[in-house]
């Protein structure tokens, strides 16, 4: 596992004397979509939220691309390819689409380049497009979700992470972004993806965590924990 | 008439430069939530600044077209070096404590800074020195010197300048998108320290105008002249609506008018019994007015939206 783009390493992270993640250990190799999955309140946000800097763990390690993690601030990461998609996509309301999607290009150099990346977000969702110049808190949530997703991919990331992108949509826009998981998958990148919607998550995914109070509890192969008898039990409604 | 026309010239003046100050208010209530009161001090401290720069640079026999734009220069490098250090000492490490705490250390920086005003510069008040002519002109039956004429046409400048940095910039954007999520933001690699820290510059760079702008309008500064033209400046920003950049200079400009019409007629509506003199009471009407109708202010969304 020495080719991982991500290694973590017995993470713990704590809010003041609530320990919320007690130990996990996982890696991912580039290109991979690996799922986490796990109930309310099992710490994947915190996980999520501590890979992309903005809170900083008590103790482990977190490498990246062969880098220790952990003495860089959160808006370094970024330029360094680690892209967070936040629980409730933190697009910003008072922005215009094409602003939000021009934040995520902010640690970019080379405007034409940009300009290109714009132009291609536009031709994956073509919905943004028509909307460019509308404020962003005007969107519904399935298409500010696609900003999200769409501002995040405008950052280029080798490791993009999402937390619950299908949360509060209605299933057919489930599927869309379930959809275009995968098509962004297969541009190449790293995703850790986060989700209660354990099925569609190991369907896509190639592997996957779960993860129960903190710590990882079974990890495995998609279809191995699609079989899994816990992960059916506790996960998928069986 | 004439007496109008006359107080709308004065009130568009100083209103321009309420507007400025206030500017530096709701930018920095816009990012960080948190109202900087010793930005009136940055104000008066440019005022110093520009005084004593321009004072030496005449005193060298440098020519006043050359002296102005300099002293300019030098105030306003002044003045966002001052804003730089308050924001890093007084409220950095207070970021995450309850709001009060920087309120207070707000309260601290401005007295420290008055206090050594007065020892730098005295307690008596500072003649600006005349560089222009400074010649009159007749408009509808109002007089405007050239030195107003400067000092408004600068300031909406100026203003100009700023939205186009905020509107249409990186960095504009890059403040916005702090303002509105300090989390998000730092997502999409913004180092929002260090927006912030420019944020805080770039308000006190107009503080810095606006304090040569009122010495040279008044001929006059004074250590003690940030405190109430930094409370005015505020009343103009909670006018408009506070965090809104529009909103300040509406509300600087209509504080201005109120201010000034006010002045020009409050002898006859209290049949003289009282005079011009009360000029600084409408600031405070209007404070109280709005805080008591419409918290928001003119162009203030409802702050429940904010929080
Ligand atoms: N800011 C916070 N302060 C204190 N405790 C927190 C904070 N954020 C999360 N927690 C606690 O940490 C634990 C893990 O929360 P986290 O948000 O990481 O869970 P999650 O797996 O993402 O859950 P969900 O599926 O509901 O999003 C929970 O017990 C939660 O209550
Ligand atoms: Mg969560």
């Amino acid at each position: 596992m020495t080719d991982s783009l991500l290694e973590i390493h017995d993470l713990q992270v704590a809010y003041g004397g609530i320990h919320a993640v007690k130990g996990v250990t996982l890696q991912i190799a580039p290109g991979e979509l690996v799922a986490l999955i796990g109930s309310n309140g099992a710490g994947k946000t915190t996980t999520l939220k501590t890979l992309a800097g903005l809170l900083h763990p008590v103790s482990g390690q977190i490498r990246y691309d062969g880098k220790d993690l952990h003495n860089i601030a959160a808006h370094q990461r970024v330029a360094m390819g680690i892209t967070l998609v936040p629980e409730g996509r933190g697009i910003f309301a008072r922005l215009t689409v094409q602003e939000n999607l021009q934040m995520g290009a902010y640690s970019r150099n080379g405007q034409h380049e940009i300009a290109a990346d714009l132009a291609r977000m536009y031709e994956l969702f073509p919905r943004l497009a028509e909307r460019k110049d509308q404020l962003a808190g005007t969107l519904s949530g399935g298409e500010q979700q696609m900003a999200a997703m769409a501002r995040a991919l405008m950052s280029r990331p080798r490791l993009l992470m999402l937390d619950e992108p299908s949360m509060g949509l209605a299933p057919l826009m489930v599927q869309k972004i379930f959809e275009t998981v995968r098509d962004i998958a297969a541009l190449g990148m790293s995703i850790l993806l986060v989700e209660q919607n354990a099925r569609l998550a190991l369907q896509a995914a190639q592997r996957g965590y779960v993860m129960e109070s903190g710590a990882i509890t079974l990890a495995g192969a998609s279809g191995e924990l699609l079989g899994s008898e816990a992960v059916q039990r506790a996960y998928l409604g069986g | 008439m004439e007496i109008f026309f006359q107080q709308i010239v004065n009130g568009l003046v100083q209103g321009s430069v309420y507007a400025l100050v206030a500017l530096g208010y709701t930018m920095v209530y816009g990012i960080l939530g948190l109202i900087n009161f010793a930005h009136g001090e940055v104000v008066m401290i440019g005022a110093m600044l520009a005084l004593s720069s321009l004072n030496a640079m005449l005193g060298w026999g440098m020519p006043p077209l050359l002296a102005l734009p300099l002293s300019l220069a030098f105030t306003m490098l002044g003045c966002m070096a001052l804003g730089y250090g308050i924001e890093r000492i007084a409220y950095r490490p207070l970021r995450h404590a309850p709001r009060l705490a920087p309120l207070i250390t707000a309260i601290g920086v401005s007295i420290v800074l008055q206090n050594l005003a007065m020892m730098v510069w005295g307690r008596q008040y500072h003649a600006f020195p005349q560089m222009i002519a400074n010649n009159t002109h007749t408009l509808a039956g109002a007089i405007i010197n050239d030195v107003q004429i400067i000092i408004f046409i600068t300031a909406l400048a100026i203003m100009a300048g700023l939205m186009v940095v905020v509107h249409r910039t990186r960095l504009g954007r890059a403040m916005r998108a702090v303002a509105e999520d300090q989390h998000a933001a730092q997502l999409m690699g913004v180092d929002i320290n260090r927006v912030i820290s420019i944020t805080f510059m770039l308000g006190s760079a107009l503080a810095a105008v606006a304090g040569l702008m009122v010495s040279a309008n008044y001929g006059l500064a004074h250590y003690y002249m940030g405190f109430l033209l930094g409370l005015k400046a505020f009343t103009a920003a909670v006018l408009g609506g506070i965090g809104n950049l529009r909103g300040a200079m509406l509300g600087g400009l209509l504080l201005g008018l109120i201010e000034s019409l006010g002045a020009g007629y409050i002898g006859d509506l209290t049949g003289g019994f009282m005079g011009s003199n009360y000029q600084d009471v409408f600031a405070f009407f209007v404070l109280i007015a709005v805080l008591v109708l419409r918290p928001s202010g003119l162009l203030g969304e409802r702050l429940a939206e904010r929080a």
